[in-house]
């Protein structure tokens, strides 16, 4: 009995310990950014290996889940005769949504997973501390690229979610279903406002971008240095940031879209 | 990969996210850039707004001429006083017109139509609307067919 209320604490104290661990760290990379000339070119690649690789990813999605959309709204609107309203749902839902929350989803599935692999086979290989030891910070050569590129890509990637949906929606609603493409448009354009809903959307995908890199860099560099130890923490970033996206999304739909 | 290649890829890359954020800008939104047009402000005391809501919009003989600004509580009068900006390039409503509160279809949105008087004074920017028809209430409509009245 004494050892489980213990060990809850044990638990409790190296949660918070991690919290502590992975503050210190981002403000240990933060610190080590300005750099520019000499970063640039690693940034670059790094972008394109987080930014540019998800896209065929996103793009696929992004159409199929506008096609959805289309079919699930036409088959529910034409109940009630408004099926021209097909667009302004469509566009409300994405631009809103799930254009920031599924890019985030398939972003921490994609490229946070492979962020955490790299990172982590870095330090059981011990290249991390041979970097150390050439004099080189590990933790400005190596993670603040990879936190940076995931922090820009993923509001781009989302707006480009966003596009191709609204796309495929399209493609669903008036090329095959038949609405009318000026109310398609029409609606769409009467009720998407750019301030409260692109803006908000791109805001969210900015910080579910910070979030999900944060914490793909941060377990990768804080695994324990064995094959286990790498599936463990590759695990670890996809769950934790499934749940950081969700919860976060919550909050932030709660203070953007919530009046009161 | 060389480094070259990787920059033109990568910059091809927010070259397409710029292009789909002014995308949603302009063709999903609708923000188009002489919306930036002057506007003024004119007012309506109304008994009841029913669900009249900021952004909605303003119209006059079916065409949007402006959109509703704020919708606020008149503590003194206890009515209504909505705040709406009119298109700079609308400016000779007549001063006798009347806001009214429509509805568009049967469920749809409700929106503020300006109906036409007949003076020869227009409207200047802060002029209060003189009269005004509130919004139509479907139970009210029922109940005083109930009665009988």
């Amino acid at each position: 009995m004494i050892d489980k209320i213990a060990s809850l604490g044990h638990s409790g104290i190296s949660m918070v310990i991690s919290f502590g661990r992975a503050g210190r760290f981002l403000a240990g990379v933060l610190s080590g950014v300005p750099r520019p000339v000499a970063g640039f070119p690693l940034l670059m690649r790094q972008l394109y290996s987080v930014g540019v690789l998800s896209l065929a990813i996103v793009v696929v999605s992004g159409l199929f889940i506008g096609m959805v959309l289309g079919l699930q709204g036409y088959t529910i609107l034409s109940d009630f005769g408004s099926e021209a309203a097909i667009g302004q749902m469509i566009a409300l839902t994405l631009v809103r949504e799930l254009g920031p929350v599924v890019t985030a989803l398939l972003f921490a599935g994609r490229a946070g997973s492979a962020l955490t692999a790299e990172i982590g086979l870095m330090k059981a290989t011990e290249q991390l501390s041979s970097m150390e030891m050439m004099g080189v910070d590990p933790l400005r050569r190596v993670i603040a690229p990879r936190l940076w590129a995931g922090f820009i890509a993923m509001p781009v990637l989302a707006v480009i979610f966003s596009m191709v949906g609204i796309w495929g929606g399209m493609l669903v609603g008036v090329e095959w279903l038949g609405v009318f493409e000026g109310s398609y448009w029409g609606n769409m354009q009467a009720s998407v406002d750019f301030r409260d809903d692109v803006i908000n959307g791109v805001i969210k995908s900015v910080v579910f971008g910070f979030v999900c890199s944060w914490i793909a860099v941060y377990q990768g560099y804080d695994c324990v240095p064995t094959s286990a130890g790498i599936s463990s923490a590759t695990t670890k970033t996809v769950v934790y940031s499934s749940l950081a996206v969700l919860g976060l999304d919550f909050v932030l739909t709660a203070v953007m879209f919530g009046n009161f | 990969m060389k480094q070259r290649t990787t920059d033109i890829t990568v910059g091809l890359f927010m070259l397409a996210g710029l292009a789909a954020l002014l995308f949603l800008a302009l063709q999903v939104s609708g923000l188009s850039p002489k919306s930036a047009k002057s506007t003024y402000t004119v007012y309506a005391d109304f008994n009841d707004t029913g669900g009249i809501t900021p952004r909605g919009r303003v119209s006059m003989a079916g065409v949007t001429v402006g959109t509703i600004d704020s919708v606020t509580l008149n503590k003194e009068t206890f009515q209504a006083r909505v705040a709406m900006s009119i298109h700079g390039d609308v400016d000779n409503i007549p001063a006798d017109s009347a806001a009214v509160i429509r509805t568009s279809g049967l469920l749809g949105e409700q929106y503020i139509d300006i109906s036409i008087g007949g003076d020869m004074e227009s409207l200047k920017p802060g002029d209060t609307f003189y009269s005004t028809q509130s919004a139509m209430n479907i139970e009210r409509l029922i109940s005083n067919f109930a009665s009988g009245k």
